[in-house]
């Protein structure tokens, strides 16, 4: 299969995928902004870390280089404990308010 | 090495000791530093001086190290005796000593005891450290310090709102005349560029005469501020609101004397400024005559001792004034006996009295306080001037001198001794003599205050035979030659006597005449016991004006105004900056989130545009 791999490789021009990174981003922003549950909230973060991380990728195997495979993995790494702590505070606040709601999450205003 | 630090640094030890661990220490302990350091001090002096040898032909001088160096100039922390200090320090350790062990028996039952006696040697220290420096700013030092205790002291009961104001009082009169003693120091470095004793003496005769006058009266200025001279005395008898010991030591005998001291010393100035001599001779037989015709009329015994401190040193800058240098410093001597006699017995009088200071509360005190009354007479006998005690060598040296120079000085002069005698007798009839007509029992002082009493007495009697100064300091001030004239003596005494007999006559045989002669008297005896209305008058003129001028421009105006104005408005300023920054912070996580994707989107324009100009320009 490596032959039909590259000429997957070689056929798949890197503005489909930038185009796609785009798109996956652009949902992701506009989840964020829009939906009022946290935890989607949080998914959409998700979302655009990986958005970036297939630029990242679709880059580095452009331009034959590795920084941008380490660089994707240091966002996963960040990423991950960024979920785990994301995730008890999430935890925590519903155990505290008994909502997910992130418009009544706003005790620091008042 | 004699080792002249020694002697001030004691008291300052015992200060050190008392100030930061006294509130810890008992009594006993605390009388031990302070009285004994002060003791040891004067034993000190009294070895340096049977080990010296001749001072005149050899003064001691010691350089511990150099304080200022500016170029040329410099300045030494440097002591230095000669006969004249060392009269002044038997003078200071000696009675000071004496008043130490008065203090412990006079404060023993007082709130702070231990400060007291902090702030006493903290005083014996700079005083000692004024009459040793061996040039003008170590003298300074001394002079400040000094007045710093006395401020301390005078308002040791700072409960009392009429003590601090007195404090406050003599602090800022003395201000007055220390700022014209740092004129004249400044002088001095300028026209000398040295402030030795030695070396600004040796060139003091080849300056201008004015320039020597300039410094001469600058000088005097100081003197009179500290010795409470014409016009700055008033801090003087308010200064009695310290404890008794305190106005015995410090605003009797050794304090207030320093002016007459900071003149003679600076003889070598004043000699050849002779309208300088004139104003100081004129000053101080005015302040002489003005304060003793306020001490006729008051009644607050330690009032009338302060109207006659004052009156006494004005005597002493007559001396000075009229080039009797050394016999100025001999009535300071005596004056130091009798005076602090004088006081320390009126604080065993107001002991006795149980606080009380007002003569017409008093009287009949003989019998109740024998040893107080003994010495106290003797006391009066020699301010008096009564044949053979100290005051009577002192002042009649004075007085001879006086009339050399301008025998109308001299009548001047022997009216005020009258005026003397009756006022300070005065005072010891109403004290001693009659009923007594005050609160509770009278009785006898301890023998702590007694002893120190019975030493004063012996040397207020006895002290012109014992210290003859004008003979001890005849190498710095030659006696001047010339037949003495036994007549003014004798007038000088007559007129001491009248005034005893008469305040005899007054106060004891016929008591009714005082006030008839005071209502006959009407609007002068108002003057007079309202003090000339001076402290009224500097009221209106300076204090007033000053007070209303610092509260409308400084206070009120630069203060409020404009400090207060711009700190309070850079507050205001911030606040309304932030009420308008405050409206992005809505405390909506949404919102929080819509301008972080507003920046990123306007970063990205601004990169993008930056992004096609730059590629516009690789173009081209």
């Amino acid at each position: 299969m490596p032959e039909a791999l590259q000429a997957l490789n070689n056929g798949v021009p890197i503005s489909w995928y930038l185009v796609l990174s785009a798109l996956l981003f652009a949902l992701g922003v506009a989840g964020f902004l829009l939906r009022r549950n946290i935890i989607t909230v949080f998914m959409c973060i998700e979302l655009m870390l990986n958005a970036v991380n297939l630029s990242f990728v679709a880059f580095s195997n452009q331009h034959k280089q590795v920084a941008g495979h380490i660089f994707t993995f240091f966002v996963m790494v960040v990423a991950a404990a960024e979920a785990a702590v994301g995730l008890a505070i999430i935890l925590t606040v519903f155990k505290n308010r008994a909502t997910l709601n992130i418009d009544e999450i706003s005790s620091l205003k008042n | 090495m004699l080792h002249l630090w020694l002697i001030p640094a004691l008291p300052l030890l015992g200060f050190l000791i008392n100030g930061i661990f006294g509130r810890k220490l008992p009594k006993s302990v605390i009388n031990l530093i302070a009285v004994g350091s002060v003791v040891l001090s004067f034993a000190w002096v009294l070895q340096i001086f049977m080990t010296a040898g001749d001072l005149a032909a050899k003064p001691l001088h010691a350089h511990y190290f150099t304080w200022i160096r500016s170029g040329e100039f410099r300045v030494g922390w440097d002591f230095a005796i000669d006969k004249l200090t060392m009269i002044m320090l038997f003078v200071v350790t000696g009675i000071g000593s004496l008043i130490h062990i008065y203090a412990t028996g006079y404060m023993a039952d007082e709130e702070g005891y231990y400060r007291f006696f902090a702030y006493l040697n903290l005083f014996m220290f700079f005083m000692l450290t004024l009459v040793l420096g061996a040039n003008y700013l170590i003298m300074f030092v001394g002079w400040e310090g000094v007045g710093l205790c006395s401020y301390l002291l005078i308002g040791f009961y700072f409960v009392k709102k009429s003590a601090t104001t007195a404090g406050n009082k003599a602090f800022i009169v003395n201000r007055i005349g220390d700022f014209g003693f740092s004129l004249a120091i400044f002088l001095i470095v300028v026209n000398f560029g040295t402030l030795d004793f030695t070396r600004v003496f040796s060139a003091a005769a080849g300056k201008p005469v004015g320039t020597l006058t300039a410094i001469a009266l600058l000088l005097l200025l100081g003197a009179c501020g500290k010795s409470a001279q014409i016009p700055l005395y008033v801090w003087l008898p308010d200064a009695m609101e310290g404890p008794t010991p305190v106005s015995a030591l410090i605003h009797a005998a050794t304090m207030v004397t320093a002016g007459v001291y900071m003149c003679t010393r600076s003889a070598a100035i004043f000699t050849h400024a002779p309208a300088a001599m004139e104003t100081v001779a004129i000053i101080g037989l005015a302040t002489a005559v003005f304060a003793a015709t306020i001490g006729l009329t008051q009644y607050d015994i330690k009032k009338v001792f302060a109207y006659s401190t004052v009156s006494q040193l004005g005597y002493m800058f007559l001396g000075v004034g009229v080039g009797a240098f050394s016999a100025g410093i001999w009535h300071l001597v005596t004056h130091a006996f009798f005076k602090a006699l004088l006081f320390l017995g009126a604080g065993s009088v107001i002991h006795a009295c149980h606080g009380e200071q007002d003569m017409r509360h008093m009287g009949g005190l003989k019998k109740y306080a024998p040893w107080t009354c003994g010495t106290l007479a003797c006391a009066s006998l020699a301010i008096s001037g009564f044949p053979f005690t100290s005051g009577y060598f002192s002042k009649d040296a004075i007085l001879g001198a006086a009339y050399g120079y301008a025998p109308w000085m001299y009548w001047v002069g022997v009216i005020t001794a009258g005026m003397t005698a009756f006022y300070v007798w005065r005072a010891f009839w109403m004290t001693f003599y009659g009923d007594y007509k005050g609160h509770g029992h009278p009785h006898e002082s301890s023998w702590s205050m007694l002893g120190p009493l019975v030493v004063l007495a012996v040397l207020s009697i006895a002290g012109g035979f014992l210290f003859n100064v004008p003979k001890i300091l005849d190498s710095m001030f030659p006696i001047a030659e010339g037949a003495e004239n036994m007549n003014l003596t004798y007038i000088s005494v007559a007129f001491g006597l009248i005034g005893i007999a008469l305040s005899y006559y007054m106060y004891v045989v016929n008591t009714q005449l005082p006030e008839r002669i005071a209502a006959s008297l009407g609007g002068l005896y108002t003057l007079v016991y309202n003090k000339y209305f001076v402290d009224e008058l500097y009221d209106a003129t300076i204090v007033n004006p000053m007070i209303t001028g610092s509260t409308t421009v400084l206070w009120h105006g630069m203060d409020q105004g404009v400090i207060d104005g711009i700190v309070n408005g850079v507050g205001t300023e911030s606040k309304s900056i932030g009420g308008v920054l405050k409206q992005m912070q809505s405390g909506n996580i949404r919102s929080y989130a819509t301008w972080v994707v507003l920046g990123a989107v306007a970063l990205l324009i601004v990169m993008g545009v930056t992004a096609i100009g730059f590629a516009a320009g690789v173009g081209k």
